[in-house]
């Protein structure tokens, strides 16, 4: 009996470390549902009930819509800040006198909280879509700069010195050594900048807006529709969780060429 | 080394002063030195001599403040001239790069054909032992390895001038002795001329034709020491009574001078 029990020990261990990432997913579930037990149907849904319910709103065509929004502000809100992110950390990096100059103020400007903003953005853009892209977009675009910056500067000066000695020119060695080596940390930037720029685009459509998920949420909460919070909260979390997922492989694929799926 | 070869390298009056915010720090010379095609030419020194500073003026990494370099009759401008090929002490291997497109690097942006680079990539592959890792990335290799990709990098552009700024510093006793028969080999097969900046005294006494010392900062040419050994030779030249001779010649030289390196003001 002791026996079995150790090696069913044994296999789940090892079931367990095949598949962590699952293993998490079905333990946070767990948590949920024991949470709810604990506060009870007046705070939270337990978890079926949310799956249920999410499946539901998803065969409405209303709650696509508010996807739709939110969608659009927050790809629109991410090139944004990748695209504006990635020049000015490149502008930075690539000239010294310059970074030296403006660092301290990007730091200064990642430090300062966004919501403090949002007045202004409203009184800038009035409530609708571009509100929402202009509140995503300023929490990204920073990040993603100073990323670039510190990735820039990180780069060993010895790769420069190998670069000079085989007769690169400035433009190639930027293409050819400085993007390659900084990529990895560039690319972490791009992740944090993705996180950030959901959570300000959903934060800007909660306070200054008649659709998207945000508003949807804000609605339910006057409302005190805890299906309606849960299920919007679910996707959220669902959608981010993936993503993150998904850029964080492929960073790691990046930090070590040698991965099976590049090496031949 | 035959004294009839013609002047490979040049050098007169080279001096390098570097000017900061904390003031002028005087690195480097006057150095006049001449370095012979196909010889194999060593530069010891104590730490912080500026060594790698006359390396890097050799190279045109970096101007000198006075003097003039010539290579093969031309002086060398702000760029790295055609024909030299320069191995740091440093890992200099690109990550995001296997060992093949690491060692072909600068030979792809040369106008030369396919099979051409082919063929000198399996050349150089073969030469430092490294077929076996053609595809291999830097972070799955030893230092001693990354090295010789470097060294092969540097090979497959068939230099005729190859700068190496102690490039088995960063690695064991026994490597570097393997490494240094390699070098021999490979300046043998090559016929470049090879200039090596070490602090090894061994190193340079086993290497070279003939070793520089050089004194404490501002780094100058104390003496120029033949060794006399034949072309076809190896690391076993260590137990040569001759090579003890030469190595207690270099420490000779080079005691006081790294005593003075030692001291705090000069630091």
């Amino acid at each position: 009996m002791a026996l079995a029990s150790a090696a069913g020990a044994r296999m789940m261990r090892r079931t367990i470390y095949a598949h962590p990432s699952l293993f998490l997913v079905i333990g946070l579930l767990c948590l949920w549902q024991i949470a709810f037990w604990l506060v009870g149907r007046d705070a939270l849904l337990p978890p079926l009930e949310t799956i249920l319910y999410l499946a539901g709103l998803l065969q409405t065509a209303r709650f696509w819509g508010h996807i739709a929004e939110t969608g659009t502000a927050f790809v629109i809100a991410l090139a944004i800040s990748v695209v504006a992110g990635l020049a000015i950390g490149l502008a930075l990096g690539l000239n010294r006198m310059a970074a030296e100059v403006f660092e301290p103020f990007l730091l200064a400007g990642n430090s300062v909280p966004k919501i403090a903003l949002y007045p202004i953005v409203l009184l800038i853009f009035g409530i609708g879509m571009p509100a929402k892209i202009a509140f995503g977009a300023i929490h990204g675009v920073v990040p993603v700069a100073i990323f670039t910056l510190t990735a820039c500067s990180n780069v060993p000066p010895i790769l420069f010195r190998a670069a000079a000695a085989m007769r690169l020119t400035r433009w190639d060695t930027i293409r050819s050594v400085l993007l390659p080596a900084a990529l990895p940390d560039i690319f972490s930037g791009i992740r944090i900048g993705f996180s950030l720029t959901l959570i300000g685009t959903i934060l800007g459509e909660m306070f200054g807006s008649q659709r998207g998920l945000g508003y949807l949420l804000m609605t339910a909460i006057g409302l005190q529709n805890i299906q309606v919070i849960m299920s919007v909260t679910l996707l959220l979390v669902l959608v981010a969780a993936t993503v993150n997922t998904l850029l964080l492989a492929q960073d790691r694929r990046l930090r070590n060429p040698a991965t099976p799926s590049q090496a031949p | 080394m035959d004294p009839q070869s013609p002047i490979h390298v040049s050098l007169r009056g080279v001096t390098k002063v570097f000017v900061s915010g904390l003031g002028r720090t005087h690195a480097l010379g006057p150095i006049d030195i001449d370095l012979r095609r196909g010889e194999f030419f060593a530069v010891v020194g104590p730490s912080g001599c500026g060594k790698s500073t006359l390396l890097d003026v050799i190279a045109a990494l970096t101007p000198p403040s006075q003097g003039a370099v010539t290579f093969e009759g031309r002086p060398i401008g702000n760029t790295v001239p055609d024909g030299v090929g320069v191995v740091f002490q440093e890992n200099a291997c690109f990550p995001w790069l296997n060992v093949a497109d690491n060692i072909t690097f600068g030979l792809r942006r040369q106008p030369v054909d396919k099979t051409e680079i082919e063929q000198r990539l399996q050349y150089a592959l073969q030469l430092m032992g490294l077929q076996d890792f053609a595809h291999a990335f830097p972070s799955q290799l030893s230092g001693g390895m990354r090295q010789r990709v470097c060294i092969a990098r540097t090979l497959v552009m068939q230099p005729r001038l190859i700068l190496l700024d102690e490039p088995f510093g960063a690695l064991d006793q026994q490597t570097r002795l393997l490494m240094g028969d390699e070098l021999l080999r490979i300046w043998r097969a090559t016929g470049a001329t090879v200039l090596l900046i070490t602090h090894a005294l061994d190193e340079a006494a086993m290497l070279a034709d003939r070793v520089a010392v050089m004194s404490a900062r501002p780094g100058r040419i104390l003496e120029v020491i033949e060794t006399g050994w034949p072309r076809e030779r190896d690391s076993q030249i260590v137990s040569v009574p001759e090579f003890g001779a030469i190595t207690a010649r270099l420490w000779t030289l080079l005691r006081a001078q790294s005593m003075q390196a030692l001291r705090p003001e000069a630091v």
